[in-house]
C-alpha cells in the first residue's frame, strides 16, 4: 500500500459518517413507528420531505426567518404525522401487517403528488443556515454542511433517547412496545401513545429533511433518501434504536468508500449487497428482537 | 357488590363460544375465587370485565358487567383502569426491558385523572422487599416468582377498588405460592382491595378467598362460601384431589367425570 492516500481515506469516511448520522436520524424516525406499532413505514423517505418542503414553505415563501421556520416545519410535520396516524393506520389496526405496509406505499405517492402539486417537481434551493467556513479535523477537511449537519442530527438523537429513558411518556412508549395487553392493564392510552408516536417521529423525519435538504436540494425525488434508510434499519434490526445509529453509520460509510473508490453508480449495489451479507448472517438485523434469556 | 356479571356470553373469532350465560358477583372488601379447570373460561371471563377481549378478537354477545355499579361496556380499557379495576394477567406481562422501577412507573399511568393519587412506591418495597434489591435492574432477569411479584407490585402502585389476579400461583414453586398468596391475603385485609381470583391450585385459593364459584365448559355450576366448597365432596374429588379415602382406577374417575357433566 505504497502511495495510499490516507489523508483522502478519512476525509472520504468523514463525509460517510456524515451522512450517516442523517441516516440514523432517519432511521430512528422509522424505527420509533415499527417498535412502537409494528408500522413497517415505507414513506419516511418522503416525510423527510415533506418536513423539508414545509421549512421551504416557511422561510422562503413566507419569509420567515430560518428559526421559526424550523420551528414551524417541525410542528407542521408533527401535525401531518397525527394527521396520518388517524386517518389512515388507525382504522386499520389490527388488519393484516402487508395492508398497512401498502397503506404507506400509497401514502408516499400520495405525499409525493402533493408536493408536485403546491411546489412543481423541480428541484429548489433552501436558504443557507450553516456556517460555510471549511471545518478541519487533524487534516482532513470536512465540508460544513456535512459537518454540521451530523451534528445536529447527533444532538437530536441523544435529545430523543435522553427523553425516552426519563420521560414517562417514554417509559409509556416502551412498556407498549413490549406489550401492548400489559400496556392497557397498566391505564395507559395505548392508541394515543401511537399518536404520539407519529407525531414524534415525524418531527425527527422534518428534522432530518431540514438538514439533507440544505446539504443537496430540494426536489419530490428526495424520497429516495427512504429506500437507503431501509438499508439502514433492516442491517441494525427493524425494531432496534441502537441498530439504526449502528446501521445508519455503517451504510454511510460504506456508500461513501465506494462511491470514491468505485464510482457513484455502485453506490447502491454496495449497500444492498451489505443488506444481503447482514442477512445472510443474522437474519434479524446486527441488533433486532433480542430475546431476554431469564436466568 | 363491587362488581357484577350478569349473564354473559363471549365469542372469539365470530365462531368459538367460550362463556354461555356466566354470572357472579363480588362482594366490596372480600377475595372471591373462580376456579375450574383447562377451558372453562376463567381467564376470559376476567378479560371481558377488563375490556381486553377485542385485542384477541373476542366479543361480548350478551350480558352486562357492572363496576361499582357502572356498567363498563361502553368504558376502554385504560379507562377502567384509572377507575380502579387491576387486572394482573395470567403469565406475568412484566416489561421485560424496562427495569423494575420503570415498570412501576408505567403503572402509575392507572392514577391519571384522579384526585389526591400520588403513587407509592416505598409501600410496594414494603410489601416485597426483593423488588427493591433488584429496583435497577431489567424486568426480564427477574426469577419467576420476583416477576409474579412486579405484576401484584404494578397493581398495588394503581391503589384499585378491585384487583383481578389469573392465575398468581402459575409455575411457581410450593413455597413462593404460599409466600404470594400470604401477601394477596394481607393486601385484601390492610389495603381494603376486593379481589376476584382465577386459579388452578384450588386448595390455596379456597384458603384465602371468602366466596368461591367453579365454573365448567363456560358457565358457573356450583358456589358458595369458600369453607363450605372446600368440604363439598365433590368439589375435593374433582378440585383438590382428594377422593372418598378408597384409591380409584382412572377409567373410574374418567367416569364419574362424564357423570358430573350430565347433572350439571
Amino acid at each position: 500500500m505504497i502511495g495510499f492516500d490516507w489523508l483522502m481515506l478519512a476525509e472520504v469516511s468523514f463525509a460517510g459518517l456524515g451522512s450517516g448520522g442523517l441516516y440514523a436520524l432517519a432511521g430512528l424516525a422509522f424505527v420509533l413507528i415499527y417498535k412502537a406499532t409494528r408500522v413497517v413505514n415505507l414513506a419516511i423517505g418522503e416525510m423527510l420531505m415533506m418536513g423539508a418542503y414545509f421549512f421551504f414553505a416557511a422561510t422562503s415563501s413566507m419569509g420567515w426567518p430560518i428559526w421559526i421556520g424550523i420551528i414551524a416545519a417541525v410542528i407542521g410535520s408533527g401535525i401531518l404525522g397525527a394527521v396520518i396516524e388517524r386517518l389512515l393506520i388507525r382504522p386499520m389496526l389490527g388488519e393484516a401487517p402487508i395492508s398497512v405496509f401498502m397503506i404507506t406505499v400509497g401514502l408516499s405517492s400520495i405525499l409525493v403528488g402533493t408536493v408536485e402539486l403546491i411546489w412543481g417537481a423541480d428541484q429548489l434551493r433552501l436558504p443557507d443556515f450553516m456556517p460555510s467556513d471549511t471545518v478541519l479535523i487533524g487534516e482532513a477537511m470536512v465540508s460544513p454542511k456535512i459537518f454540521y449537519g451530523f451534528l445536529a442530527a447527533v444532538a437530536l438523537i441523544a435529545c430523543v433517547l435522553l427523553v425516552f429513558r426519563f420521560w414517562r411518556g417514554g417509559v409509556a412508549l416502551r412498556a407498549t412496545a413490549s406489550d401492548q395487553a400489559a400496556a392497557y392493564s397498566m391505564g395507559i392510552d395505548v392508541p394515543r401513545v401511537f399518536s404520539l408516536t407519529w407525531v414524534v417521529a415525524a418531527m425527527v423525519a422534518a428534522i432530518g429533511g431540514i438538514i439533507v435538504g440544505s446539504i443537496s436540494s430540494l426536489s419530490p425525488t428526495m424520497g429516495v433518501f427512504g429506500l437507503s434508510v431501509l438499508v439502514v434499519v433492516i442491517v441494525g434490526g427493524l425494531d432496534s434504536v441502537p441498530g439504526a445509529l449502528v446501521g445508519g453509520l455503517l451504510v454511510g460509510l460504506v456508500e461513501s468508500w465506494t462511491g470514491t473508490y468505485f464510482g457513484g453508480e455502485f453506490k447502491l449495489l454496495a449497500t444492498f449487497s451489505l443488506l444481503v451479507l447482514i442477512l445472510m448472517v443474522r437474519p434479524y438485523g446486527l441488533f433486532g428482537t433480542h430475546e431476554i434469556e431469564r436466568l | 357488590m363491587i362488581l357484577e356479571i350478569n349473564n354473559i356470553e363471549v365469542i372469539y373469532n365470530k365462531a368459538v363460544q367460550v362463556l354461555r350465560g356466566l354470572s357472579l358477583s363480588v362482594p366490596k372488601g372480600q377475595i372471591v375465587a373462580l376456579l375450574g379447570s383447562n377451558g372453562a373460561g376463567k381467564t376470559t371471563t376476567l378479560k371481558a370485565v377488563s375490556n381486553l377481549l377485542a385485542l384477541e378478537d373476542g366479543e361480548m354477545t350478551r350480558g352486562s358487567v357492572a363496576f361499582a355499579g357502572r356498567d363498563t361496556g361502553d368504558m376502554r380499557p385504560h379507562q377502567l383502569v384509572r377507575a380502579g379495576l387491576f387486572h394482573v394477567m395470567e403469565g406475568r406481562h412484566v416489561f421485560e426491558d424496562l427495569t423494575v422501577e420503570e415498570n412501576l412507573t408505567a403503572a402509575t399511568y392507572a392514577l391519571t385523572g384522579r384526585r389526591a393519587a400520588s403513587a407509592d412506591f416505598d409501600l410496594v418495597y414494603e410489601y416485597f422487599p426483593r423488588l427493591h434489591e433488584r429496583r435497577r435492574g431489567l424486568a426480564g432477569y427477574l426469577s419467576g416468582g420476583e416477576q409474579q411479584m412486579l405484576a401484584i407490585g404494578r397493581a398495588l402502585i394503581a391503589q384499585p377498588v378491585l384487583m383481578l389476579l389469573d392465575e398468581p400461583s402459575l409455575g411457581l414453586s410450593p413455597i413462593l405460592v404460599e409466600n404470594i398468596f400470604g401477601i394477596i391475603a394481607r393486601i385484601n385485609a390492610e389495603q381494603g382491595v376486593s379481589m376476584l381470583l382465577v386459579e388452578q391450585n384450588a386448595s390455596v385459593a379456597l384458603a384465602v378467598a371468602h366466596t368461591g364459584y367453579i365454573m365448567e365448559t363456560g358457565k358457573v355450576v356450583i358456589d358458595g362460601p369458600a369453607e363450605k366448597l372446600a368440604a363439598d365432596p365433590d368439589v375435593r374429588e374433582f378440585y383438590l384431589g382428594m377422593g372418598g379415602g378408597e384409591i380409584r382406577s382412572f377409567r373410574d374417575i374418567k367416569h364419574y367425570k362424564r357423570r358430573k357433566r350430565w347433572l350439571s
